[in-house]
C-alpha cells in the first residue's frame, strides 16, 4: 500500500466465491494466514500437553449444555442477582434494539466519547457505525481492533482481529493514521499505540465491553483478555455497558474455571491469559475507582431461535475461542474477511445462517471439506460438520424448515434429477440398463462440467461397470474352484 | 410484551421440547496433590515463563528485598495503600529511602492524570496464587483500588507462600467466592502484553510493563533461593 490510502474494502457473505477467488489470489493473505495458523495449531497442542484433554472437554460440553438446560431460568437468575449487586440489565430482541438501548444509555450521560474493549456482539450488531451517526465517537482499545478500525477494516478473526496484516502493513497503518515512524519495531508501536489510547481511555465517557461469561449465581461478568485494555474500558470511564448474547451465561461461579482453561488453550495455546477480570457491581460508597453505573445488556438476535431445535441448539454451546478457524484448511487459505460475515470460518458457517438468513449465507455451509478438524478440536464438542450437513439440507428445502431462508438453493432441475437418481438406484433393471448405455457412450461426455472442471478434468464413466466386473471376476473363481476339485479327484 | 418477556417466552415454549440438565463431574480440574514446594515451584516457573520476575524473601524482611526492586527497577513514585499491613510496612520502611509515597485512596477523578502519568509503580497484597497457571490473585478494596495494579508501568505483588493453591477451581471453592463476590475480582499473570502484530509478543501494551511478585515465606523454608 506504500504510502498511499488504502482502498476500503467490504464483504459479503453473498459474494464468497469471488472474495474467494481473490484471496486465492493473494499471496500475502495467504502466507499471512498460513504462518499464524501454523504456530496456533502447534501452540494449543503444546498447552494441553498435561491434560486429560477429552475428559476436560467433556466436562466443557456439559457445563454448556447444562446452561443452556436451564437457559431461561439462569437468565432471569443472573438479572435477579445482577440488579441485587446494583447492575442494571436491559434486554434487545436483535442488534438494533441493543444499539438503540446503548446509545440511550451514552446520551443519558451526554457521552461523546466512548472507548471500546473488545466484543464480537458489538461486531455482529454494528455498534460503532449506530453511535458515529449519533454524534457519539466510539474507539476501539484492543491493539488488534484499534489497527483494523484505523484501516477501516472489519476483525478477519475473533481472537486475533487484524492477524490479515503484517508487521509491515501495520507500520505502514500507524504512519498514515497516527504520524509514527515507519519501523519493524514492534516494541516501538506497541508503546505508541498505548500513548494514543491512554490519552483516550482518560476522556471517554463511556466504556462497552464483551462478555466471556456471565454467572447466574453471583451476578458476575467475566471478561479474558491479555492486553488490560478490557480492564481499562471496565475501571476508568463512569460509566461501563457490557454486551452479551443471551447464551453466555453458565450456572454456577465453579463452572467458570473448566471453561476459562479450554478457552485460552485452545484460542491461543496460553496455558492462561494476562488478565481474568469479574466484575460484579459498580463502584461501592468507599471504593476510588471503578464506573458509578454498570450496565447489562442481553442480546437475542436469533438465538432463541437456534435454541428451538435440538440438533440445531449445539450450535449455542460455543465459548468463541476461534480453534475451529485455527484448525480449518479453507479458513486458513481464504481468511476471514472472505466469509463476509462477524464470525468467520467454521462456526461463523454454522451461526451466521441463523442471524442473517440463509439467503444472504448460502454458500457458507459448503465453504468447507467437512474434514471434520474443526469438530475433533473444539474445546464444547460442538458437532460442526454435522452443523454444516444439516444447514446444506436445510438451504435446499430438504431440512426441518426451521431456518430463515431455508429452500433458498433449491431448484426443480436438481431436485428433479436427484429423485430420478433414487428411482435408478432403487430399480436395478433400469439401473443395469442405464449404466450399460453410459458405458458405452462414454466418449460422448462433455469435458465441461461447470465448476468442477474449473480445476479438474471431466470424469468418464467406465467401459464396464464395477457391478459387471465383480460379476466376471466370480464367473472366473468357481471356473477355478471347479477345476481344482475336479483334480483333486483324480 | 417487553423484548425481556418475550425472550423468556420462546425459550421456555421450546419446540423441541424441555431440555434435560446433565451433571457436571469437576475431578479433571482438582486434586492435584501437590506439595507446598511443587505449588511454589510451579507458580514461579508459570508465571515466569509470562514475563513475571519472582523474587523470594523472608516474611520478617521483605521491606529491605521491596527497596531493593525499587532501586532496582529506578522506582521514585510508588503508590501504595495505608491501611493493608503490607501498605503499613512497606510505608515504614521506606519512609526515609527517598522514595515518595502516593496515597491511593483517593477517588480516581482528583488524581487521574497524576496517576496515568507520573506514578513509577504500584504496590499491592494479594490473597492468593495458583500453582497451575501461576496467577495472582486479587482482590482490590478502597485501600488497594483497582487501577493502581495496571495503570503503573511496574506492578509490585506481595503473596505469602502459604496461600498458594493448585487450581482456580480450588481457590473459588475452597474460599467460597460464589457466597460473596467483591466489586471485582482479579487473577493476574504476568504483565499486559500483546501479540497482535504479527503474533510478536510485547509487553506494556495497556498495562504494567513489568510485575515483580515478592513471596513471603514464614521462618525458614529450605530449598528455596532467596
Amino acid at each position: 500500500m506504500s504510502g498511499q490510502n488504502p482502498v476500503v474494502q467490504t464483504y459479503s457473505p453473498r459474494e464468497f466465491h469471488r472474495q474467494a477467488h481473490d484471496a486465492l489470489g493473494n499471496p500475502q493473505i495467504r502466507a499471512n494466514f498460513r504462518k499464524a495458523m501454523d504456530g496456533l495449531m502447534a501452540k494449543r497442542s503444546e498447552s494441553f500437553d498435561d491434560w486429560d484433554l477429552e475428559t476436560l472437554r467433556e466436562l466443557g460440553a456439559n457445563i454448556r449444555l447444562r446452561a443452556l438446560a436451564k437457559l431461561p431460568d439462569l437468565l432471569e437468575r443472573l438479572e435477579a442477582n445482577c440488579e441485587a449487586n446494583g447492575i442494571k440489565v436491559h434486554w434487545a430482541e436483535d442488534g438494533e434494539q441493543a444499539c438503540r438501548i446503548i446509545r440511550e444509555i451514552c446520551e443519558s450521560h451526554d457521552a461523546r466519547s466512548v472507548i471500546k474493549g473488545k466484543s464480537m456482539v458489538s461486531e455482529e450488531m454494528h455498534l460503532n457505525a449506530h453511535l458515529e451517526e449519533a454524534g457519539i465517537e466510539a474507539l476501539e482499545s484492543d491493539l488488534g481492533e484499534y489497527l483494523v478500525q484505523l484501516n477501516q477494516q472489519t476483525p478477519s478473526h475473533i481472537i486475533m482481529p487484524a492477524i490479515h496484516l503484517n508487521t509491515d502493513e501495520i507500520s505502514e497503518i500507524l504512519h498514515d493514521k497516527t504520524g509514527t515512524e515507519r519501523t519493524r519495531d514492534v516494541d516501538y508501536m506497541t508503546a505508541a499505540a498505548r500513548a494514543q489510547l491512554r490519552e483516550r481511555f482518560m476522556a471517554a465517557d463511556v466504556g462497552v465491553s464483551g462478555v466471556n461469561f456471565a454467572v447466574a449465581e453471583t451476578g458476575t461478568l467475566c471478561l479474558v483478555e491479555n492486553e488490560g485494555n478490557g480492564r481499562m474500558t471496565t475501571t476508568v470511564p463512569p460509566v461501563h455497558v457490557a454486551v452479551t448474547g443471551i447464551e453466555k451465561v453458565v450456572e454456577h461461579l465453579r463452572d467458570v474455571p473448566p471453561l476459562y482453561s479450554l478457552l485460552t488453550r485452545s484460542a491461543t495455546g496460553q496455558h492462561v491469559t494476562t488478565y481474568f477480570n469479574m466484575i460484579s457491581s459498580p463502584r461501592k460508597d468507599g471504593e476510588h475507582d471503578g464506573p458509578r453505573e454498570v450496565h447489562l445488556v442481553l442480546v437475542d438476535s436469533g438465538r432463541s431461535r437456534i435454541y428451538q431445535d435440538d440438533e440445531l441448539l449445539d450450535t449455542l454451546r460455543c465459548i468463541r475461542c476461534g480453534a475451529c478457524m485455527n484448525h480449518c484448511p479453507v479458513y486458513t487459505r481464504v481468511g476471514g474477511h472472505t466469509y463476509g460475515t462477524t464470525y468467520p470460518g467454521p462456526i461463523g458457517s454454522i451461526l451466521s445462517p441463523h442471524l442473517m438468513g440463509l439467503d444472504d449465507t448460502k454458500d457458507l455451509p459448503t465453504a468447507s471439506s467437512l474434514c471434520g478438524a474443526c469438530g475433533e478440536v473444539c474445546p464444547v464438542k460442538i458437532p460442526i460438520p454435522d452443523l454444516l450437513v444439516r444447514l446444506r439440507r436445510e438451504s435446499v428445502g430438504e431440512g426441518r424448515g426451521n431456518v430463515a431462508g431455508a429452500g433458498v438453493k433449491r431448484t426443480r432441475k436438481e431436485a428433479a434429477a436427484w429423485k430420478g437418481f433414487q428411482w435408478l438406484a432403487t430399480h436395478p433393471f433400469a439401473w443395469r440398463a442405464g449404466t450399460s448405455v453410459a458405458g458405452k457412450l462414454r466418449a460422448l461426455t462433455p469435458g465441461k462440467l461447470g465448476a468442477w472442471t474449473d480445476y479438474r478434468t471431466a470424469p468418464k464413466p467406465a467401459g464396464t461397470t464395477l457391478h459387471a466386473l465383480v460379476k466376471r471376476h466370480q464367473a472366473n473363481r468357481s471356473e477355478q474352484a471347479g477345476k481344482s476339485h475336479e483334480e483333486e479327484r483324480r | 410484551m417487553s423484548a425481556r418477556n418475550a425472550i423468556l417466552k420462546r425459550l421456555r415454549e421450546r419446540l423441541d421440547g424441555p431440555l434435560s440438565a446433565p451433571e457436571s463431574d469437576f475431578a479433571v480440574v482438582t486434586n492435584r496433590g501437590w506439595s507446598q514446594e511443587e505449588r511454589l515451584a510451579r507458580f514461579a516457573r508459570w508465571i515466569g515463563s509470562v514475563h513475571g520476575e519472582v523474587v523470594h524473601a523472608d516474611a520478617a524482611r521483605w521491606t529491605e528485598t521491596l527497596a531493593k526492586v525499587l532501586a532496582d527497577k529506578g522506582v521514585r513514585r510508588l503508590a501504595l495503600g495505608k491501611e493493608h499491613p503490607v501498605a503499613a510496612e512497606a510505608r515504614d520502611a521506606l519512609v526515609d529511602s527517598g522514595v515518595a509515597l502516593v496515597d491511593v485512596a483517593r477517588d480516581i477523578e482528583q488524581w487521574q492524570r497524576e496517576q496515568f502519568e507520573s506514578v513509577d509503580a504500584g504496590l499491592t497484597s494479594t490473597r492468593g496464587a495458583i500453582a497451575e497457571t501461576g496467577s495472582l490473585w486479587l482482590w482490590p478494596s478502597p485501600d488497594e483500588p483497582r487501577l493502581i495494579s495496571l495503570v503503573p508501568p511496574l506492578h509490585i505483588a506481595v503473596l505469602d507462600a502459604d496461600t498458594v493453591e493448585d487450581t482456580f477451581f480450588d481457590v473459588v471453592e475452597r474460599h467460597g467466592w460464589a457466597s460473596g463476590m467483591p466489586t471485582n475480582a482479579l487473577l493476574i499473570s504476568g504483565p499486559s502484553k500483546t501479540a497482535d502484530i504479527e503474533q510478536t509478543l510485547a509487553y506494556g501494551v495497556h498495562g504494567p510493563r513489568e510485575l515483580v511478585v515478592i513471596v513471603r515465606h514464614a521462618g525458614e523454608s529450605p530449598g528455596v533461593t532467596r
